[in-house]
Formats: C-alpha cells, sequence, structure tokens
C-alpha cells in the first residue's frame, strides 16, 4: 500500500512537470501525440493490434491483384488434411496440438505441432482457417469503421453547427436511416451482397453505419456552438469554416473518436452476429462469426473449436477500445488539468495518513 | 411546443412512408417468393404457384402492390389495420401481437438494469479517476464490450445454467467458494469507498466480513432451497434502505428527508403482514398497483408532515425509498414461491433454462409461479444482455461527468462550500445525464436489433425469430409487419430524444424558430 502512494506521488510529480512543459513550443498535434505515447494501455494494445493484424495477414495468401503472397503457414483455409487421433484425450479426434508449457509444469515439451490449433470435424486445419476468418473481420471492421466515422462526422457537424433547414433534412434523413435497425438492414444487405465477398459487404454496412455518430456529433456541435469561445471567436471576426474547424472540431474531437473506435469494435461484432445468423460472409470463406456459429454446440465435445475464433475477436475489440480510450485522453484539452489535480488531492490525503 | 411537436409527426410519417416503401421494394426485387416451386416435383404445383400468385397478390408489380399493403396499414386510423397475411396463411398483426411483448420481455428488463449498473459504476470510476478500480472497471467494461452475445450465452449456458442446475441438486456452498465470492466483494467495496488507506481497510473488511457471514449462513440454514427474508429481516433492511438513499440523495443530516423515508420504512415494515395475505388473491394486477399508489401516497404524507419548505427533493427521497421497499417485498414473495417452484415435478430441481421464454409443461394459474417462471427464463439472456450493456454506459458516464466536473461552475460550487454530495449529484450528475439521456433513448429504439441475435441463441419466439424467418422465405407481408413495428419505435424514441434534450438543456432551443 506505502508503495501504491509512492507510485501515485511521482506519478503525480511526473505528471505536474509533464503538464508545465508539454505545451511549450509544440503544435496541437505534437501535443496529441505526445499524450498518447504515454499512455501505456493504449500504446500496448496498438503493439498488440498491430501484431496481431501483421501476423493473421502474414499467415494466409493474399492476392492484391495478379500480386498473390503464398501465406507462411502450411496449410490452406480450404484444404482438408487427415484427422490427427494421437494424443487426444477422450477418444476425440482433432484435438489442437499446441502446447504453450514446457515439460517440467504439464510433462509434455513446449510445441507447435502439427496443428496448433487443433482441426474442424472433416479435418480442415482450423489455424488456417482462424487466420483467415480473422483477415476478413478485421477488414470488414475497418472498412466499416472509417466510412462510418467520416460520413458522420460531416453530416453531424453541418446538422449541428448550421441548425435551421438544413439540420431539419439533416436530421430526418438519418432518422430514415435509423429506423432501420443496422443488423436488420445488415442482414437485408447481407443475404443480398454477401456472396460478393466480404469487402463489398463491409462497404455496404459502412454506407449505413454513421447515424449514431452522426447524432452524436451534432449534440455536441449543437451544445458547443452556443457556448462562449465560439462567440468570442466570431466576434474576432473568424470565418464560420474556421470556427468548425478550429474551434469547435477540437472540442468534439473526442466524443468523435470515442465513437468511432466503439463503431469499430461494433462493426467487427456486426460482422460475427451476422454471420452467426448466416446473413454475413457465406461459406466457403470464413470468418469469425461463422466459425463460432458454426461449431457453437461443439462446446462440450471440441471446445477449441470455440475458443479460438472467440479469443480473437475479443483480443482485436479490446485493443482497439484502448486504442480509443488513449486517443480520447490524448485529445482532450481539459483532462490533463483535471488529472492532475486529483493526483495531487490524492497525494495530499496519502500523506496526511 | 405543439406546433413543433406536430410539425416532427408530420416529418416522421413521411419518413415512414418513404423509408418503407424502399425496403418494400428493395426486399420484393431481391428474391423470388415462388423459387421453393421451381425445384418441386409436386404433380400439384401449378395449382399451388397459382393459388401463392393470389395469395400474395404477385400478380401485381412490387412497387404498386405496396399501396395495397399501405392501404391495409391505413385502416389503423379506422381501427381495422391489415398487415396482410404470411405465407403459411396467418395473419400478420396477430402473430406480431404475440411477438411483440416476448421482445420487449426480453430487452426492457435488461436495457434497465444495464443503465441502472452502468452510470452507477461510470459515476464511481470518474469520482475515483485513475485508481486501480478505475483501470480494472475500464478493462471490464473494455472486455464485456468486445465479447459477441452468442459466444457469451453459450459460456452462460454453461456454467450458469447447467452447472449451477447440478449444483442444487446437492446445494452445499465449499468453504474455498464463501473464502472466494466474499474475498472478491471485499475488493470491490473496497475500492469504492477507499479515499485513502483506512477508509479502503474498513470497506475491505466490512464488505468481506459480511458476506462471508451471509453466505455462511445462507448455506448452514439451507436457505437456497427455501429462501425468504422473513419480516424481522424486512423491517431490518427497509431501515437501511431508507438511510442509504437519504444519504445518497440529500446526506443523513438533512433531518426532513430522513425522518421522511424512516417513516416510510416503519409504514412499509408494518404492511410486511397485511401484503403476505393480499399477494394470496387471485388476481394480483389490482393488488400490485395499488400497492404502488399507496407508496407513493405515503411518501407524499410522509413528506408534507416533515417538511415545510423544500419539498420536492424530500418527497424524491420518500418516494424511492418506498418503491425500493416494494420492490423487496415482491422479491421476498417470490423467494417464497422459489421452494415449491423448484421441487415441483415439472422442474425437477433444475430452474435454470437454457432455452424458451417459459415452460410449457407448467400450467397454473397462480400469478406467483408463473411469474417466477417467466422470471427464470429470462435470466440468461438477461444477464447475457446486460453484460453487453452495460459497459457502454459506464464508459460513456465516466467521460462525461469527467468532462463536466471539469467546467468552471463546478468550481464555483465547490467554492460556494457546497459540501461534496451536493456537488457531484445535483450539479455535475444532473449535466451528466443530459447526453446520456439521448443515448438511452436511441439504444431503444435498436431493440430489436439488439434482440435479434438473442433470440436466436436462446430461442425466444419474439420479433428477431420471426424476421429471420421472413428474410429466409421472401415474405414480405411480415417484413413489412416488423419493420412497421420497429420503425414506429426509432422514431417515436427519437422524437422523444429531442424532446428531453430541449428540456434538459435550456441551450439547446428546440424549434425555436417558428412555433
Amino acid at each position: 500500500m506505502s508503495e501504491e502512494s509512492k507510485q501515485s506521488s511521482s506519478g503525480a510529480d511526473m505528471q505536474s512537470d509533464i503538464f508545465s512543459k508539454e505545451t511549450e513550443g509544440l503544435s496541437q498535434a505534437q501535443i496529441v501525440r505526445k499524450r498518447f505515447f504515454q499512455h501505456k494501455a493504449a500504446m500496448t494494445s496498438l503493439f498488440v493490434l498491430l501484431g496481431i493484424v501483421f501476423f493473421v495477414f502474414s499467415a494466409q495468401s493474399i492476392a492484391l491483384g495478379p500480386v498473390k503472397y503464398p501465406g507462411w503457414w502450411k496449410y490452406d483455409y480450404e484444404q482438408i488434411s487427415d484427422l490427427r487421433i494421437a494424443e487426444c484425450e477422450g477418444g476425440v479426434v482433432g484435438c489442437p496440438s499446441l502446447d504453450v508449457f514446457p515439460s517440467f509444469i504439464d510433462g509434455t515439451p513446449m510445441q507447435i505441432g502439427e496443428h496448433p490449433f487443433g482441426q474442424d470435424d472433416i479435418g480442415r486445419d482450423y489455424f488456417a482457417m482462424v487466420m483467415r476468418g480473422a483477415q476478413r473481420s478485421l477488414l470488414v471492421m475497418v472498412i466499416i469503421g472509417t466510412l462510418g466515422a467520416a460520413l458522420g462526422t460531416v453530416i453531424g457537424a453541418i446538422a449541428g453547427f448550421f441548425r435551421g433547414w438544413v439540420d431539419a433534412v439533416l436530421m430526418r434523413f438519418t432518422d430514415f436511416i435509423i429506423t432501420v435497425p443496422t443488423i436488420v438492414l445488415g442482414s437485408v444487405i447481407g443475404y443480398h451482397f454477401g456472396n460478393l465477398g466480404a469487402v463489398f459487404l463491409a462497404f455496404f454496412l459502412g454506407i449505413f453505419a454513421w447515424t449514431g455518430i452522426s447524432r452524436l456529433v451534432r449534440g455536441e456541435f449543437l451544445k458547443l456552438r452556443e457556448l462562449e469561445f465560439v462567440d468570442a471567436a466570431r466576434v474576432a471576426g473568424a470565418s464560420t469554416r474556421r470556427i468548425i474547424f478550429k474551434h469547435i472540431l477540437p472540442n468534439a474531437v473526442g466524443v468523435i473518436i470515442v465513437s468511432a473506435t466503439l463503431l469499430m469494435s461494433g462493426a467487427i461484432l456486426l460482422e460475427t452476429g451476422l454471420s452467426y445468423l448466416g446473413f454475413g460472409v457465406v461459406p466457403p470463406d470464413v470468418s469469425l462469426g461463422l466459425l463460432i456459429s458454426n461449431y457453437q454446440d461443439a462446446f462440450t465435445v471440441r471446445p477449441w473449436l470455440f475458443w479460438w475464433p472467440g479469443l480473437f475477436i475479443i483480443a482485436v475489440a479490446l485493443c482497439v477500445n484502448f486504442i480509443g480510450d488513449g486517443l480520447r485522453d490524448a485529445f482532450d484539452p481539459r483532462q490533463r488539468r483535471g488529472m492532475s489535480r486529483k493526483d495531487k488531492a490524492s497525494l495530499a490525503s496519502g500523506e496526511s495518513k | 411546443m405543439f406546433g413543433f411537436i406536430a410539425r416532427r409527426i408530420g416529418v416522421l410519417l413521411v419518413i415512414l412512408f418513404g423509408s418503407s416503401y424502399l425496403l418494400y421494394n428493395l426486399q420484393a426485387l431481391s428474391g423470388d417468393p415462388l423459387a421453393d416451386f421451381k425445384t418441386s416435383r409436386d404433380p400439384e404445383v401449378e395449382s399451388q404457384i397459382k393459388a401463392t400468385i393470389e395469395q400474395l397478390r404477385l400478380d401485381v408489380p412490387a412497387p404498386l402492390r405496396y399501396f395495397i399493403w399501405l392501404r391495409g396499414v391505413l385502416g389503423i386510423f379506422i381501427g381495422q389495420p391489415d398487415f396482410g397475411k404470411v405465407r403459411t396463411g396467418e395473419p400478420v398483426g396477430e402473430i406480431l401481437l404475440d411477438a411483440i411483448p416476448v421482445t420487449i420481455r426480453l430487452v426492457f428488463g435488461a436495457t434497465i438494469i444495464a443503465i441502472l449498473l452502468g452510470i452507477t459504476i461510470g459515476v464511481v470510476t470518474a469520482l475515483r479517476q485513475y485508481s486501480r478500480f478505475d483501470y480494472s472497471m475500464t478493462f471490464v467494461a473494455f472486455l464485456m464490450f468486445s465479447l459477441p452475445i452468442f459466444w457469451v450465452a453459450v459460456l452462460l449456458k454453461e456454467f450458469m445454467a447447467i452447472q449451477f442446475n447440478n449444483f442444487l441438486s446437492e446445494p452445499n456452498i465449499p468453504t474455498g467458494w464463501i473464502m472466494g465470492i466474499s474475498g472478491f466483494i471485499a475488493l470491490f467495496f473496497g475500492a469504492i469507498l477507499g479515499r485513502s488507506r483506512r477508509t479502503f481497510w474498513i470497506g475491505f473488511f466490512s464488505a468481506g466480513a459480511f458476506t462471508a457471514l451471509l453466505l455462511a449462513v445462507i448455506d448452514a440454514r439451507g436457505w437456497i432451497l427455501e429462501p425468504g427474508i422473513g419480516p424481522i429481516f424486512f423491517a431490518i433492511m427497509s431501515l437501511l434502505i431508507a438511510f442509504g438513499v437519504t444519504q445518497i440523495s440529500m446526506g443523513v443530516g438533512h433531518k426532513p428527508s430522513l425522518f421522511a423515508s424512516l417513516s416510510v420504512a416503519v409504514v412499509g415494515s408494518i404492511s410486511y403482514f397485511p401484503m403476505q395475505a393480499l399477494f394470496k388473491r387471485e388476481s394480483q394486477l389490482p393488488v400490485l398497483l395499488g400497492g404502488l399508489v399507496v407508496a407513493f401516497v405515503v411518501a407524499g404524507i410522509a413528506t408534507f408532515i416533515f417538511a415545510r419548505i423544500d419539498r420536492g427533493p424530500v418527497y424524491r427521497t420518500a418516494s424511492i425509498t418506498a418503491f425500493i421497499i416494494g420492490i423487496i417485498m415482491i422479491v421476498d414473495k417470490l423467494m417464497q414461491t422459489w421452494g415449491p417452484y423448484v421441487s415441483s415435478g415439472e422442474v425437477q430441481y433444475r430452474p435454470v433454462p437454457t432455452i424458451g421464454e417459459r415452460n410449457p409443461l407448467i400450467e397454473t394459474t397462480d400469478f406467483w409461479v408463473a411469474l417466477l417462471d417467466t422470471l427464470l427464463h429470462m435470466f440468461l439472456p438477461t444477464v447475457a444482455l446486460t453484460l453487453i450493456g452495460f459497459a457502454g454506459y459506464v464508459r460513456y458516464t465516466r467521460g462525461t461527468l469527467l468532462d463536466v466536473l471539469n467546467q468552471d461552475y463546478i468550481r464555483t460550487a465547490r467554492a460556494k462550500g457546497l459540501n461534496e454530495r451536493t456537488v457531484i449529484m445535483r450539479h455535475a450528475f444532473r449535466n451528466t445525464m443530459i447526453p446520456i439521456v439521448t443515448l438511452l433513448v436511441v439504444d431503444f429504439a435498436s431493440v430489436v436489433g439488439g434482440a435479434l441475435i438473442t433470440e436466436n441463441v436462446f430461442a425466444w419466439r419474439g420479433m428477431g425469430t420471426l424476421f429471420r424467418q421472413a428474410i429466409g422465405t421472401f415474405d414480405l407481408n411480415l417484413l413489412m409487419g416488423i419493420f412497421f413495428v420497429t420503425a414506429t419505435l426509432a422514431l417515436v424514441a427519437n422524437l422523444v430524444a429531442d424532446l428531453l434534450y430541449s428540456a434538459l438543456d435550456p441551450r439547446v432551443r428546440v424549434g425555436s424558430g417558428k412555433s
């Protein structure tokens, strides 16, 4: 406990030092970058996510037009090989050969083996399938998130700033899209465009994914445009464009970033949900949701078919959320001040004890 | 304001018309409802096709067929809506009327719990920013946010239903579990209360010891199979709740509030006995509604007696106390029903079901057995939806409250010498609720979206299941019926969000242009 208070005291000193120094001679972007790099959880998540992306995309073959990258993993996700029977418990076939514990813990040596994630019921290599599924899911996530956030910010900002009939028209249009719940719309889209491939599916879903963000951004703009600093800027003769981009948007960017990351992690779940319902990525292609959906009843017999895709979904979504959190803290100009004050308060109460 | 609402409703109807027209044609274009017959080898196939064409009016092209559907729906204004028939021949209206309550039941409970839990934890994490509690709750929230619901559902079915049912056949809590659970609760409350080292350990030990004692007593008395609170514990709990609610809302130093809620608690404790008799009556709805009204009236009388000025907040405190005590009384009655229910032949000590919305074997007219059965069937889906839903509220509440706490008017409030609770609850928390209300209402609008997967996982026959069926069989009438319900819900929710926003935040001027 005393160790903790020592940590927090040194942390507070460091924070206030940084606070006094950090804005000297730095641009807004530099400050944000610096703050983001100091956010441990976000930086860890960023590296883990990049690691996952690199690992996943290099494992299986990708074709970009005529260029085809083969992938370093020996099996393809569609390839059927003999079921591994040896060393399985309870007479189940196709169990994972991955063993992360060295022999002095569980008696068997560490190994990757022939099928590290095991095999599915007809003998396809599950590692290859999970890698391919993760590729699809990541792709869908990025496309939906970027498209949705960009459209939502633009529409919400315009509506919130100009109000009046512009707001009315844009928000009625948003209502128009909102009337159909995302997953319902996604199901209709997925049912008809799912066979065109994951990229098309993601694109069509992204076109309809901006409604939530646009409402939040509009609300934020409605609130911010009434504040004194906007009036001050207007009195000082700033143009509309300058007010939107230099004065209001930086204050709203926290909301945008947070909801964009939520949208991204929501997008990966949307895709898995649609695939689960059978309206998303269609076989023979695989996605993480499709894998879980196919093997959910296998939980008691072949639990690995259920665990691996789920763990990948969670890992990716978790990383994205933490990165969003770090970005939010980095963008928020008021965040740092509040933090050092809080830390000082806790420091003071710690010293009085 | 009235002009604004009327204008909005007019615009909403136009939107509904546009989007339904779009969806109708999109869906009509996308597949052939006669596809099944094309591959059929039935010799009667010709007449079947003819019958289907006639039934679904396929002879009329889709852009025009929409208006046939619309004419049926517009019958709602003369009290005779006609949503057409599904492909098996039943009217869509009746099917929807069966399905809507199922979906609402599924989502409503989960959303309420998620909101209460999420806002509470969100406020605490904001007040304890950058503490260990904050970090662990942030992690938990993000983890929950990252879970696919069907994945959680499978785990819940395995560990909370199957294994809990196994446990019930031999209900002894192992000592290790008691220690583990108590340790967890102790850490949780220690972290919430712990501003300094001393309060941390006070919270840690009192919460841990209390939980361990409670579990040990529960285990020793065989409470799990024969639960119940009993009049004495009920009275003690009522008084504690009165103190707790007063402390949070006004502070126990505020005498009128304290006396008002305490007298409400006393009245509640006394009414325990007559309520037991009333709970045995045939029809329960009037009893419950009457009880609710009486509770609020008692709160009003107590306020009138004890408070001369500032009656609003006092009444709020007293009525919240009354409401919670009422809920506990209902929980107590359900606990008394639990024993006979669990040991009955239809349940056979496996009370937590994994699928369905009610037990088809139970044919009872007893209100409490039916309610308990429904609640138990709601248990797993509600837990799943809550786990996933509450994370968003935690994050959002935390972020908004932190923003608010850094505002100048909070510093002003502190500088005036107001105590911390008043600053947090009256100045900061209220302003935090403004954006959360918007989020909340939009969340309610996506009711069917949220339920779609959950209903499929837990095999509930609600609108989500119907929707999947409608897409799969190209059932236009059914799809449009579902759309009609969800779209209306969504639009009403958005209207409510706008109105609430302008009501809560005087800076936002809704419809100030003309009306």
